[in-house]
């Protein structure tokens, strides 16, 4: 952690994984990462949100928009937000993209720059 | 009642400090007021944005220079 960063400038833009236990889960994933080291947003934990840890709670009210990226259909990510009163301006699900859900997590690069291209693509409408 | 300011001391995290001990005098209470400017103790707390007040170990304002008035609603709702 470097000493002389302040945390004082605001977030525009966190983004939100589902992270789950499958391929499109950490497609989702890296798609986060990948757009925090892109600067567009700054990857932040769902599980703080499900688990409503005030910190991580405050500081998703003062985001300026919320980006949920979900593996698939069942929508955890989004669900979550909603559970604890966010709304995601941007909601991008892995598998509406042609990904299919698998359980063997054999991933490629271009799984993940299709889920970080349609995330910039929804975020500049 | 512990009030903690995290801020890596920047004026919007001074300010909110004036702030925070304006509004405690105002309603006269006791209360314990405590600064945090380790970065990472600020960040394990999973706080993104600072400056960032903490009542009682609770998240309460994060992100923004809170007003006097703004903290007086807080410490009266307790």
């Amino acid at each position: 952690m470097k000493k002389d960063k302040c945390l004082c400038e605001p977030t525009e833009i966190l983004i939100f994984p589902c992270s789950g236990g499958s391929n499109v889960g950490q497609i989702a994933n890296d798609a986060a990462k990948k757009l925090t080291t892109q600067d567009v947003g700054k990857m932040y934990c769902l599980a703080g949100i499900g688990g409503h840890v005030s910190g991580l709670i405050e500081s998703t009210k003062a985001a300026k928009r919320i980006i949920a990226i979900d593996g698939c259909p069942v929508h955890c990510t989004k669900k979550t937000l909603e559970h604890a009163g966010f709304k995601p301006d941007v909601h991008v699900v892995v598998t509406d993209l042609g990904i299919q859900k698998n359980y063997d997590f054999t991933m490629d690069v271009d799984e993940i720059k299709k889920v970080t291209d349609k995330v910039v693509e929804k975020l500049r409408k | 009642m512990k009030i903690e300011i995290l801020g890596t001391g920047c004026p919007k995290c001074k300010a909110t400090e004036k702030n925070v001990r304006k509004a405690v005098d105002e309603l006269g209470i006791q209360a314990e007021i405590i600064k945090i400017d380790d970065l990472q103790e600020i960040v394990n707390r999973g706080v993104m944005m600072t400056p960032a007040v903490f009542i009682d170990g609770q998240a309460k304002v994060v992100g923004h220079i809170p007003s006097p008035n703004e903290i007086k609603k807080l410490l009266q709702k307790r």
